[in-house]
């Protein structure tokens, strides 16, 4: 492999777009409202699509021939490397809401710094992925002051959310020796500063919410590494199903 | 108000039917007009959003991420196509929670076809190509209805609800020119979906009792058989491209009518169906009232969030 640190950089952005998507679609025909049905299949739809173009870029620095569809479909659970995060069940609309939150507050800055990479084909996707992240992070970020400040019962659900998601926001950041290679190169921006303008957003969007920030800061993490939560297994059977049960067909 | 008056209203309400001017939200119009056509398009509602269901049960299996984006983008259609109706609904003077909880106590009734399960991914594009195909025949008659809002919404509607059905073709041609088990598969689909595809259009013209007034005030053109009659000629010539063979042995073109003949259909089964008994009318509804009952909180929290803000605005 070219650059086997970019593989596993790009693989990581399009995993998390993957995974998110296809549990944001599970909730296709069961929104709490039509309008927000609409929404949640729509940052399904733009996640995927994001997903397709990360993954047959992967797949081009792989240069294996792998395309998109064979990245999503056919690796074995320990190769996805999705965070953890991501891969939590949707819960109740606020913990979703939550759980999207947590990734769009982190997804924005790292599309806008990935504008100015040096590879021109992640610049690329960057732009067109900022564009739809700007909103899904405008519409996630009212959704938790609503919720947050709504009635005591909204409040309850986005606290009990923000308690148990927030233990696997630190594996957002994840970052290897080869990752620094990359951001030496201008590739990619280092985590630190993406870290920051996410705890700027976090923290202005839960204040406001009156929302509190758990005090027990340990954090899982794994994903990054393919050692996943019991949950992706299920996930994959739904999402590989077709193409293991019926394998080498054009659909 | 006069007998006389009322009568001079419902003539110049049906002049202006018979020149094809558009009933207006605004304009006046007999009670009854206005009743079928809640009970219409609340039902057309109904449908897109309840046809969401048997379609979205695919969304996380689709087998590629195309077919999961175009399929994602699909079901996001009817949902918007629900929401318009909803809206033309509205124009009437009906409150839309109020028609979705008729739904829910089984007093409002949608698309029979939605009771019927989607068990193959062959389902999905037979869906699209049958159940969407019907809809069209259905719609387009409906871009010309005589009541405004109605009448404009179904132009867009028709729109995408063709590129579906063209979707759904498309997606079965991929599966009959694929292996033998896929076309094994789109075969398994038409057997399963044709009949249900064909009770779409409703009872036989002579158990329609509300036919008459509705194509006299135009909001119906066509009646049940003509439009049934009309898909089973459009469809046919497809079903032979794709190589599917339709399961009615009595199928057969009439060189003298110009048309397909084709077998009854079971209307016990269709009666059986729209009266709560089908495969999945017990599921359909309770998942929407699930959504409903469950979203319940988040509404509540909306609508308490934008109390507050209104408050601190006036403080």
């Amino acid at each position: 492999m070219k650059n086997e640190a970019l593989y596993n950089y790009v693989l990581r952005l399009g995993d998390d777009s993957l995974i998110l998507g296809q549990r944001l679609g599970e909730w296709c025909g069961h929104g709490p409202i039509l309008e927000e049905d609409i929404a949640m299949t729509n940052i399904s739809l733009d996640l995927i699509g994001q997903a397709m173009s990360l993954l047959n870029y992967a797949g081009e620095i792989d240069g294996q021939g792998k395309d998109h569809d064979a990245l999503a479909f056919l690796r074995f659970e320990n190769e996805y490397r999705n965070a953890i995060l991501l891969e939590q069940p949707n819960g109740d609309f606020a913990h979703t809401m939550m759980r999207q939150f947590l990734f769009d507050a982190f997804r924005k800055p790292l599309y806008e710094k990935l504008l100015d990479s040096s590879d021109q084909q992640i610049a690329a996707i960057a732009e067109k992925s900022l564009k739809e992240t700007r909103y899904h992070l405008k519409h996630t970020s009212e959704w938790i002051i609503r919720l947050g400040d709504g009635t005591d019962e909204s409040h309850q659900r986005a606290q009990k959310a923000l308690d148990l998601l927030w233990r696997y926001t630190d594996e957002l950041f994840f970052e290897t020796e080869e990752d620094l290679a990359l951001v030496a190169e201008g590739i990619v921006p280092a985590m630190k500063v993406i870290k920051a303008e996410w705890s700027k957003t976090v923290t202005a969007v839960l204040a406001e919410a009156t929302l509190n920030i758990p005090t027990n800061n340990w954090q899982f993490e794994g994903g990054r590494r393919g050692v996943h939560s019991e949950h992706l297994g299920y996930l994959l059977a739904d999402l590989q199903y077709m193409q293991r049960a019926y394998p080498n067909m054009k659909w | 108000m006069k007998t006389m008056d009322l009568q001079e209203l419902e003539k110049r309400f049906q002049e202006k039917i018979d020149k094809e001017i558009k009933i207006e939200p605004n304009d006046w119009m007999p009670d009854e007009y206005r009743k079928t056509l809640i009970r219409q398009i609340s039902q057309h509602a109904h449908s897109e959003i309840v046809g969401m269901l048997p379609e979205g049960n695919w969304i996380t299996r689709a087998p590629n991420l195309r077919r999961k984006a175009v399929l994602l983008a699909k079901v996001q259609d009817e949902a918007g196509h629900g929401l318009y109706l909803y809206s033309s609904v509205e124009t009437l003077g009906a409150d839309r929670e109020a028609t979705i909880d008729d739904l829910h106590s089984g007093k409002a009734k949608y698309s029979s076809i939605f009771n019927y399960p989607a068990v193959t991914w062959a389902d999905i594009g037979t869906i699209g190509w049958l159940v969407d195909g019907a809809a069209i025949m259905n719609q387009v008659a409906l871009c010309r209805c005589s009541y405004g809002p109605y009448a404009r919404g179904m132009v867009k509607i028709c729109k995408e609800e063709s590129f579906h059905q063209r979707q759904g073709f498309e997606s079965l041609v991929t599966l009959c020119n694929g292996t033998p088990t896929q076309k094994a598969m789109a075969q398994d689909a038409m057997n399963r979906f044709w009949w249900p595809a064909l009770m779409m259009f409703g009872p036989s013209d002579d158990e329609s009792p509300n036919s008459a007034q509705s194509m006299k005030w135009k909001i119906k053109r066509f009646s049940n058989d003509e439009l049934r009659q009309s898909f089973v000629d459009a469809t046919v010539p497809q079903a032979e491209i794709l190589g599917l063979t339709i399961p009615d042995p009595n199928l057969k073109w009439n060189e003298e009518t110009g048309h397909y003949d084709f077998s009854p259909i079971n209307w016990d089964e269709f009666w059986q169906v729209v009266n709560g008994n089908g495969p999945c009318n017990k599921e359909r509804i309770e998942a929407r009232t699930k959504a409903k009952e469950e979203g319940m909180w988040v509404r509540e929290a909306a609508m308490a969030y934008a109390e507050k803000r209104a408050l601190k605005k006036t403080a």
